[in-house]
């Protein structure tokens, strides 16, 4: 004797939070109802066992279904098969918190234009008020459908969102503790969200945000991973495991709004994950700085005039100040190369931060003497390119503050 | 030629890709009625492609609007191989064709394949330009109005009521057609589906044209259904109830009960006619023989000579009249004489006396009593207009075991094509043959009726259960005196009501009232005076089919009771395996009998109303459910207890048996508890009255040697023996009595009935949650028992139960309406069950309140009643207010509403308070739900609340902002609520768009990929919620009422990967206002009422 069918469809759809989160974690339908008789329901509604199981197979059901649309959310406002209607009194607005009011306000004055209200009960059942319940219970899932691991989404950076590297998500899930699952739909978030992205016109992060219907916060996490992904960065080598993805998001965003084609015209035809390569070119340019030795002994004794008796490691800095500048301007210099745009993180580490770090600087002490660095190059009468300095260093001093720490 | 049907389409969204090389398609779509067929331009690459084409004109007859549906193509274009279709729509044009309904459909219809299902959506507009045909002898019946509500719809009142409207119509199922074997499956469910449309228009139709021949204009109750009789063939058959309805404005809609209260019982009364004396000796020659049961079931007398299974004899009756069709099988081998030999002694009388009743009748009828013979006075309504019903005598049903003649298809295989061939001549007849079929049930139903003393059948249902070539019919009703005043002369013969009924019976008790004569009763049965009037006998228990009338008098609240059964069956073939079901039949109705009022009692109550027995046959089993609603009517005396007695004190010991008793008795008095079951006690004793008869507490079941005279006599009464004596004989007793206790009571906060009203709540909010629950269990075990089986069957049923409970406990405090259970053994070891019902939501305060105000001082009733009429009032004129406030605090003293006394004197500013007050209550109501969980965010509330007390109608202009945004707000799709109800709490209809009876095949040929069973019909019954809310915005409205999925069969194939199902469903589609927005004050008012006075649930 075995149930072989067992279905429950209601006209609103019921959804489960604490299922749901269970689900995008990637755990088995067993393992969900261990979980969720831990937690307790079972107490509610003297249930048993059984229908926990039933259950929770609905939920797990429901949200496959619920996929689909999830891989394609601008469908979502009109989509018919799900119903969440505005059955809950608006008086429990209260209760919802206001973060996600506020996020989700944003939301949808920006699709719809009108005020919208919606709740989140607790416990579990979800619930979701609105003049409009379509896109509030896709909003909310939203989020959480497309939010991922910082620690997976670290291994995956940079790496060809391809078919091989796929195959390498369950190394990457033993290692991080993320369930194969959960590897694979926030692997597969991404490879959609770049595929999409890689067609469309205009600002990339815009263009997430409203394809997607994401956060500002999250869809700018995945215009990082999308532009790592499209210029396949280095960010796997043992000197780079410090940096965590958030390092790296912040660089990527640097890079994004100063080095690529958008960031001079963003009306240009061009893809916004792709580096300016005329920019590139004019990199070579710079070379100047280390090549001539004038120019080079003049930079360095301006710098040095504006730091002494700022920092302790003043010897530190003048000692080593030529092989810095060099180790910068070589990087600029080689950015034409693909692979060395590649290499751009493991050089900005080796050539700079790792020096710097042995001679125990401060990140107060590097911050003043990049800042040095580069206004000095304005007052060098020889040197001509301005413009191109001002947009290398400054999304290079960016970058390495953040990413000198330990 | 007179109509012109217009489609229009606008533009698709979402389609899936079908070029795989551009990830694009070239779409355009084909639309097609009848024989034409217009195409739109295509649509080169694009998954969203606008079309915008013409006005597509088809001049058609209206016969043809009423049958044909409008099916609209999408294909994608392929220059060089055929075009592959994406998928259809299916739109209904009826709603068109009658003027008060919807004007045009427009909107997104979901593009539905029965291979891929819903596949993106298209934006059709239709309309359709009706001409007048004052052509007499016209085929079409526009006009007529159908409803598949089964009480008079919210905003028409019934002028008249014409009775009972049937018809059926019979073809050949696509799928067995031989060319069923060369098309794709795509094409040969395509070709179902239109089929069964078409059918379905047809049979609306021709319903329509016997309506319009009474002179009515609406069909009410319509319930059509299908039977896949496989090879022989496909039956839609459909029955209804003709009236004539007008249109209520909308300002007296929500009158339409007081416009016909509280006059109409004394009227009705002083118009029955005192007995025909032609009448009364049919009844005097049967009532002596007659050995039924006290109410709820009523069979024919039985013959003399005792049959094999005599225990259940009355029923035994119906079904053997089965087999006496059974031998008259013209054509197979295997004849009744030689295996049913034994039987054919017993068949025989029966034969004979069937055919004298049959002539009984048919003198009857001609000798003018019954004005119109041919009518039978059944209607298919379960609720009525206050007055409407006189008394209810009860259930009356009746089955018959049918062999699907196999005249269509004398062999297999190669003759298939000549049987096609024949088939225009064949299909002439076939329909003769179902109509006698049910001609032959119906007649019996009536006859029962009539042995209760009854002019009428009301509640009354038909069904069938197919399992290859044998047919189970069934019919149910109830029993019923109903008043003449709404009837069309002739319709009803009422000339057996008598005088016994001199004084008008009270409304809240009236109907249970004995409608036969109390000394040639029908049947042994235990009379008492009416606990209420004491003036009226009423029975000790009382079933119905029907809903419990608003007017009663109830204690408490009612539950959901189910009797469930199985039966093993030898598998066989034809006539064999006919006489076996017909022979376990009787078996298993009074076992569900004796179940249901088991039940009953152990939950101290005393009628059953919605009830509702399916009997579904197997291969080799038989599967019984029945489903009721129990209640305690404090018209009736009390139940007694259920004593539990040995009878070998041998077997097993007084402390074993004195154990169990106990057991009963404490879930008897927790049951007590839990339903709230607190009948007036001291009414009893106050009046005084003469009850005839003490009711005996300990009148032993005799046991099988005893006598068998005696057993012949038994039936399924128990009442006479105030039966509620359970013997333990055996182990089985022993396993029937914990099976009795297995029922769990359903958690806290939750109540489940069956019915339209849950007895004892009537203040429900707006959460409102439809939904179809469906479970399959396959048995692996092949020695079972009836037992084991039984106790399997139960626990699926209760699981089910439990499964609901748990989903929906965010509703809570909440109750689950109108659960529908639908038994089916689609293979061999396969038990479904499928349930559809809603959850409501309600709230719990004014129900304790309410139960608190009990018992009901009905002296009050009236002037609440007076009252009614202007509450509602006050909502929409201002201007009455004044008065109205001053009637309210002259009522009620509650302080729910001292507010708004105090602030009477500004008309518009007691509606805008009102509407505060409104806020402030649903407030406290937010608070109570959220005491459970967390104290803290309570009290957080719990001052936001007190805040807004204290700035008092200030804070009104922001919440009356709120309230607007929620019911105005903008939205790209439109929220369509579902219900099987007749109506959607907290809110009004105010309109009525056309009947949705749609019918759906899907099928597939990667089960697993589609994740199993399961993964696929939850995305079909998803898929067929989704077109049933498109259909419905498209007609304008926003809710589907009186909500029904008829049919779900589901078949697989695991081994190959395959399944396929069919549904269908339908319902109402409506257009409802929030009563909130509108009458706000008014509901309000009623609450205060409600608390100040303590109505009886009739609001």
């Amino acid at each position: 004797m075995s149930v072989e069918l067992d279905v429950f469809v209601g006209n609103t759809t019921i959804m489960d939070e604490e299922v749901y989160q269970l689900w995008l974690d990637g755990h088995t339908v067993n393992d969900a109802v261990k979980v969720r008789m831990e937690g307790g329901v079972m107490d509610e509604c003297e249930a048993s066992k059984d229908v926990l199981l039933s259950d929770t197979m609905d939920q797990y059901r429901t949200f496959q279904m619920c996929e689909r649309l999830l891989h394609s959310p601008a469908k979502l406002a009109n989509q018919l098969l799900f119903q969440i209607p505005p059955h809950r009194q608006i008086m429990l607005i209260e209760r919802c918190s206001r973060d996600a009011l506020i996020q989700l306000t944003h939301l949808f004055q920006r699709s719809h234009n009108s005020l919208f209200l919606y709740l989140f009960v607790k416990p579990p059942p979800l619930c979701y008020v609105s003049s409009h319940g379509n896109l509030f219970f896709v909003s909310l899932s939203l989020f959480r459908y497309y939010a991922f691991d910082d620690t997976f989404v670290r291994e995956v950076l940079g790496k060809k969102l391809s078919k091989g590297t796929k195959k390498d998500l369950d190394d990457i899930s033993a290692k991080t503790n993320v369930t194969l699952k959960s590897c694979r739909r926030q692997f597969d978030n991404f490879k959609r969200v770049f595929k999409v992205v890689e067609e469309l016109k205009g600002p990339l992060v815009e263009n997430i945000r409203q394809h997607f219907l994401l956060s500002d916060k999250l869809a700018r996490d995945y215009a990082a991973i999308v532009f790592f992904a499209n210029n396949r960065f280095e960010t796997g080598k043992r000197k780079l495991q410090y940096l965590s993805f958030q390092d790296f998001a912040f660089c990527a965003g640097q890079l994004i709004s100063n080095w690529t084609v958008g960031a001079v015209d963003n009306m240009v035809e061009d893809m916004d994950v792709d580096l300016d390569k005329e920019f590139l070119q004019e990199l070579k340019e710079l070379k100047i700085l280390i090549t001539d030795k004038d120019l080079l002994d003049q930079h360095k004794s301006l710098v040095c005039t504006a730091l002494r008796g700022k920092t302790k490691v003043f010897i530190e800095m003048e000692n080593n100040f030529k092989n810095l500048s060099r180790g910068l301007i070589n990087i600029a210099a080689k950015l034409t190369n693909t692979k060395d745009v590649r290499d751009f993180f493991i050089d900005l580490v080796e050539k700079f931060i790792e020096p710097c770090r042995s001679d125990r600087w401060t990140a107060a002490d590097m911050k003043l003497y990049l800042t040095h660095y580069t206004n000095s190059a304005h007052i060098l009468d020889t040197f001509k390119h301005q413009v191109v300095w001002d947009r290398y260093m400054g999304v290079v001093k960016s970058c390495i503050f953040k990413m000198y720490h330990d | 030629m007179p109509g012109k049907l217009k489609a229009k389409i606008v533009a698709g969204r979402h389609l899936p890709v079908m070029d795989r090389a551009s990830d694009l398609t070239d779409a355009f779509v084909e639309v097609k009625f009848g024989n034409t067929t217009f195409k739109t331009d295509v649509c080169p690459k694009s998954l969203n492609p606008q079309w915008n084409s013409e006005w597509f004109k088809f001049e058609v007859d209206d016969e043809d609007l009423q049958d044909e549906p409008l099916q609209i193509t999408v294909l994608d274009h392929d220059t060089y191989s055929a075009n592959d279709a994406i998928g259809k729509v299916y739109i209904d044009i009826d709603p068109l064709l009658y003027s008060e309904a919807a004007s045009v459909i427009s909107g997104w219809f979901p593009i539905y394949d029965t291979i891929h299902g819903i596949r993106g959506e298209i934006n059709v507009i239709v309309k359709v330009e009706l001409f007048n045909d004052l052509n007499r002898f016209r085929q079409s019946s526009c006009g007529v109005k159908f409803f598949c509500t089964t009480c008079i719809p919210q905003c028409y009142r019934a002028t008249l009521v014409h009775g009972f409207v049937e018809e059926l119509v019979v073809n050949e199922d696509p799928e067995y057609q031989w060319i069923d074997r060369i098309r794709t499956p795509r094409a040969s469910n395509e070709a179902r589906q239109r089929l069964i449309s078409l059918m379905s228009g047809e049979l609306q139709r021709k319903i329509g044209l016997k309506v319009l021949e009474m002179g009515g204009n609406a069909v009410v109750g319509y319930l059509q259904c299908f039977d896949l009789e496989g090879e022989s063939g496909l039956v839609v058959r459909a029955i209804g109830t003709a009236c004539t309805l007008d249109k209520l404005s909308s300002g007296s809609a929500p009158n339409t009960n007081t416009h016909m209260h509280p006059n109409t019982a004394p009227a009705s009364n002083a118009c029955n006619s005192p007995s025909k004396d032609g009448k009364e000796p049919v009844f005097v020659e049967d009532l002596p023989s007659s050995s039924g049961p006290p109410t709820p079931f009523r069979a024919l007398p039985t013959s003399s000579s005792p049959p094999p299974f005599s225990p259940s004899k009355p029923c035994s009756r119906q079904s053997s009249s089965s087999d006496t069709d059974l031998s008259l099988t013209p054509k197979t081998g295997m004849g009744s004489g030689g295996s049913a030999g034994k039987e054919a002694g017993p068949l025989r009388t029966l034969l004979r006396q069937q055919t004298q009743t049959a002539l009984e009748q048919r003198g009857a009828s001609s000798s003018g009593l019954l004005l119109n013979a041919r009518e039978f006075p059944f209607f298919t309504l379960t609720s009525f207009p206050p007055g409407f019903l006189l008394h209810v005598g009860g259930v009356v049903s009746a089955r018959s075991v049918k062999l699907l003649d196999r005249i269509h298809n004398p062999a297999l295989g190669n003759t298939r094509s000549y049987k096609l061939l024949d088939w225009n001549s064949v299909t002439a007849d076939e329909p003769e043959t179902r109509d006698a079929w049910w001609e032959e049930i119906r007649q019996e139903i009536k006859s029962h009726a009539r042995a209760l003393g009854c002019h009428a059948v009301v509640g009354y249902s038909e069904s069938t259960s197919i399992c290859e070539e044998v047919c189970i019919l069934s019919a149910s009703g109830t029993a019923a005196i109903l008043n003449p005043r709404y009837m069309r002369e002739g319709c009803l013969d009422i000339g057996c009501t008598d005088h016994r009924f001199e004084e008008p019976s009270p409304p809240n008790c009236g109907f249970c009232h004995i409608p036969y004569d109390e000394l040639n009763m029908p049947f042994p049965a235990q009379l008492t005076y009416c606990y209420h009037c004491r003036r009226q006998k009423v029975p000790d228990v009382l079933f119905t089919t029907i809903d419990l009338p608003s007017e009663a008098a109830v204690a408490g609240k009612g539950c959901l009771i189910q009797a469930r059964l199985c039966r093993l069956k030898k598998k066989a073939q034809g006539e064999a395996n006919a006489t076996a079901i017909s022979n376990l039949l009787p078996f298993m109705e009074y076992e569900l009998h004796t179940q249901l009022m088991n039940k009953l009692k152990l939950r101290s109550m005393n009628a059953l109303f919605g009830l509702h027995i399916q009997i579904s046959v197997g291969e080799n089993m038989l599967l019984g459910l029945a489903s009721a609603t129990g209640v305690y009517l404090t018209a009736l005396p009390a139940p007694g207890g259920i004593q539990i007695a040995g009878k070998t004190p041998g077997d097993l010991s007084s402390e074993h048996i004195s154990s169990i008793q106990k057991r009963i008795n404490d879930t008897i008095a927790v049951n007590k508890e839990l339903y709230q079951i607190n009948p007036p006690e001291l009414a009893e004793e106050g009046v005084g009255s003469p009850i005839p008869e003490p009711r005996h507490r300990s009148r032993l079941f005799r046991s099988h040697s005893e006598s068998s005279d005696e057993l012949s006599e038994l039936d399924l009464s128990h009442g006479k023996k105030d039966a509620f004596v359970l013997e333990i004989d055996d182990t089985d007793a022993v396993e029937d009595i914990h099976s009795l206790l297995i029922d769990a009571p359903p958690p806290t906060g939750f109540y489940s009935c069956n019915t339209e009203n849950m007895p004892g709540i009537s203040n429900w909010t707006s959460g409102v949650q439809m939904f179809t629950s469906v479970r399959v269990l396959r048995l692996s075990n092949a020695n079972l028992t009836n037992q084991g089986l039984n106790k399997i069957f139960t626990d699926l049923c209760e699981n089910l139960l439990k499964s609901f409970y748990f989903k929906l406990r965010s509703m809570i405090p909440c109750c689950l309406c109108h659960l529908n259970f639908t038994v089916a053994v689609p293979e061999e070891e396969l038990i479904q069950v499928t349930v559809t019902a809603v959850a409501m939501t309600y709230d719990k305060e004014q129900t304790q309140e309410k139960t608190a105000e009990k018992p009901v001082n009905k002296g009050s009733l009236e002037a609440e009643e007076q009252l009614q009429f202007p509450l509602e009032l006050c909502a929409d004129s201002s201007s009455s207010n004044i008065q109205t406030a001053s009637k309210i605090s002259g009522v009620g003293e509650s302080t729910n509403i001292s507010p708004r006394a105090a602030s009477v004197d500004y008309g518009s500013f007691a509606d805008r308070c009102s509407t505060w007050l409104e806020l402030l209550r649903l407030k406290a109501h937010t608070i109570r739900r959220g005491s459970v969980k967390t104290s803290r965010r309570t009290q957080s509330l719990a001052h936001s609340v007190s805040s807004l007390e204290r700035c008092s109608p200030l804070q009104e202009g922001r919440s009356r902002s709120l309230r607007s945004s929620r019911s105005f707000g903008g939205s790209s799709v439109t929220v369509v609520k579902m219900t099987p109800l007749s109506f959607l709490s907290g809110t009004r209809i105010i309109k009525y768009l056309g009947i949705i009876n749609m019918f759906f095949i899907r099928e597939t040929t990667s089960l697993r990929e589609e994740g199993g069973v399961s993964g696929f019909l939850h995305s079909f019954i998803a898929e067929v919620f989704a077109m049933v809310r498109a259909h419905v915005a498209a007609l304008g409205g926003n809710a589907v009422v009186s909500y029904s999925m008829k049919e779900c069969v589901f078949m697989e194939n695991p081994n190959k990967n395959q399944a396929q199902c069919l549904i269908n469903v339908s319902g109402d589609a409506v257009i409802c206002i929030s009563e909130t927005d509108q009458e706000s004050s008014a509901s309000t008012a009623n609450t205060g009422q409600t608390g100040g006075g303590g109505t009886d649930g009739a609001t």
